[in-house]
């Protein structure tokens, strides 16, 4: 096996963001092997959407490094970032509220269009053709992600689960190798958890996509995640296979509680 | 009771007894509509592909007006001039997206705006310093004879802004409709954040906008200068493009060409009807009156996007 097989697709090295005196991050550290799905858990105002940021583009750290295939990243910003190959999506969910769901999910697309802007817009027939291939693609999505009947729909008026499962419609539509989601199954009830479960390991599975997400619910986090992290005050307090991070002791403290008789 | 009738009735009979001279006049109030419309265009552009509400559109399109005529006054030939104020334009998007609009990312749109009358008055200034205050003649090689149409007398001049109106709207209307980098430009409007975050490149999508509303009020200049020549007052014609924008929608690209037309025909015939009974003057307030109403009961305009929040 070759050596640029086995390395990481991302490396986090001693990433440090401070907001004025307010201390993000602190030396945290992490690799994501390639195909992984890693899961970010962690009190709030750990430092997780920081981190989620930092390796999108949105913040730049005063120290450390963001290693993406090998190749130094941490200055480049979020649109760089993003033709590398990496979606994301938002805790607060950043869906284009006025356009449609299939709007939404064809700018997802954008990456992927060939040819000159300039061309696309003179040209008909080229660009038309184009313009069906990918129209196939996102409808392949929505099949998938079962969110036909409200295709139309403007973004802005589906209510929170939905409008989460069409911002990770969005994400896949841009066939990413790295996608980051944050906070995916906020405000959904147990049935709608297992949908985003079965949707985030199937597109897992057919596209062989690395995972990092940010999560609360640790049945979730448990069930589909192959490694996880715990930060707490910006700083990484425990890493290892779910079973080992759930009973850690630093892990218990921090975050998850004992259960009281 | 006379009066009622005079008032009310009577203009409809003095439309119907001449129905030629009701023609001309709609026709007249169509060109003039479609030229409002040429202005309105470009702050819909901007706003469409920004967010932005360009308070410094009406001065671009002086501004443009100002280095055509300069340029062709300096002995150049008129296609070369031309070519140049594209140039110019251009180079202006470049220069406002570098200097005014990239610090300002992700700020707050009222933010923005007053960026933009700052853009007003710089403009204003600089395009005086440059080519000197004085009215200028704007020959593009447009007569403005009329000519008969079906016997309807028709204003040559006004009938080319026309059509080079409606020719740039349907452009442009096809052009955010059906392409990606009209659905980009649409998603930059939206939210900055989200579109940083799949991939637009913002800078590049805003000089582009800049620059095609650029164009866009090169197109406006040259008809309004050769109307009424090239003075410091056409920056005004962008109150008049207000009242557009409000009935069509800030968002239109064929809302403007709907509220200019309504805007312009509701004022000639107004003008010509119902002004002699009132004083006239009707041309000064009808577009306003009619922009408040639009306000009071449909404020996103006929063609605007509703504002859509889910609390």
């Amino acid at each position: 096996m070759t050596d640029g097989a086995r390395r990481p697709l991302l490396e986090v090295r001693n990433i440090s963001v401070a907001f004025g005196a307010v201390q993000a991050l602190s030396d945290v550290s992490l690799d994501v092997a390639r195909g992984e799905i890693v899961a970010i858990i962690g009190p709030n105002g750990a430092g997780k959407t920081t981190l989620l940021n930092v390796i999108s583009g949105f913040y730049h750290p005063y120290q450390g490094h963001i290693l993406f295939d090998g190749k130094d990243r941490t200055d480049l910003r979020p649109y760089e970032v993003a033709s590398l190959g990496v979606a994301r999506t938002f805790q607060n969910v950043a869906l284009f509220k006025g356009m449609s769901v299939l709007d939404n999910i064809m700018t997802g697309r954008l990456l992927k269009m060939r040819g000159s802007f300039l061309l696309d817009a003179l040209w008909w027939g080229p660009a038309m053709k184009q313009e069906m291939e990918h129209r196939e693609f996102v409808e392949r999505i929505i099949d998938f992600l079962e969110i036909q009947a409200i295709r139309k729909t403007p973004a802005g008026r589906l209510p929170y689960g939905l409008q989460k499962r069409v911002e990770l419609a969005r994400a896949l539509a841009a066939e990413p190798t790295l996608l980051l989601l944050d906070e995916p199954m906020a405000g959904m009830n147990v049935e709608e958890k297992e949908d985003m479960c079965r949707f985030i390991l199937d597109g897992h599975g057919e596209f062989g996509t690395t995972i990092a997400l940010i999560e609360h619910d640790m049945s979730v986090v448990m069930d589909i995640s192959d490694r996880v992290v715990a930060l707490d005050y910006g700083r990484k307090i425990a890493e290892g296979t779910p079973d080992a991070v759930r009973t850690d002791p630093a892990v218990i403290d921090a975050y998850l509680g004992v259960a009281h008789a | 009771m006379s009066q009622l009738y005079a008032f009310t009735l009577g203009p409809f009979a003095d439309m119907v007894s001449s129905p030629v001279f009701l023609v001309e006049v709609i026709v007249g109030g169509i060109a003039a509509g479609l030229m409002y419309s040429l202005v309105a265009l470009g702050f819909v552009l901007i706003f469409k592909a920004s967010g932005v509400f360009n308070f410094a559109q009406g001065v671009m399109v002086l501004f443009a007006a100002l280095t055509l005529v300069g340029l062709i006054e300096r002995g150049l030939p008129v296609v070369l001039a031309l070519v140049l104020t594209m140039g110019v334009m251009v180079a202006l998007a470049f220069a406002i997206e570098r200097i005014m609009l990239r610090p300002l990312v992700n700020q707050e749109y009222i933010i923005l705006f007053m960026a933009t009358i700052g853009l007003n008055f710089f403009l204003e200034g600089f395009g005086e310093m440059v080519w000197g205050a004085n009215v200028k003649k704007l020959d593009v090689g447009i007569p403005d004879t009329s000519f008969m149409v079906a016997g309807v007398q028709v204003n040559k001049l006004e009938m080319t802004a026309a059509v080079t109106a409606a020719v740039l709207v349907t452009v442009l209307a096809v052009f955010f409709q059906k392409t990606r980098i009209g659905r980009a430009l649409r998603a930059v409007a939206d939210d900055h954040e989200a579109a940083l975050s799949i991939g637009i490149p913002l800078k590049t999508i805003w000089v582009v906008v800049w620059a095609v509303a650029g164009l866009v009020a090169i197109a406006a200049g040259i008809m309004w200068g050769a109307k009424s020549g090239v003075q410091f007052s056409l920056s005004l014609i962008a109150l008049k493009a207000l009242p557009v924008l409000i009935l069509g929608g800030f968002t239109s690209v064929p809302g403007a060409i709907v509220g200019g037309l309504l805007i312009g025909v509701g004022e000639k015939v107004g003008e010509v009807y119902w002004g002699p009974l009132v004083g006239g003057a009707i041309e000064n307030w009808f577009a306003y009156v009619l922009a408040l109403s639009f306000l009071l009961f449909r404020p996103q305009g006929l063609f605007g996007e509703k504002i859509i929040e889910r609390v």
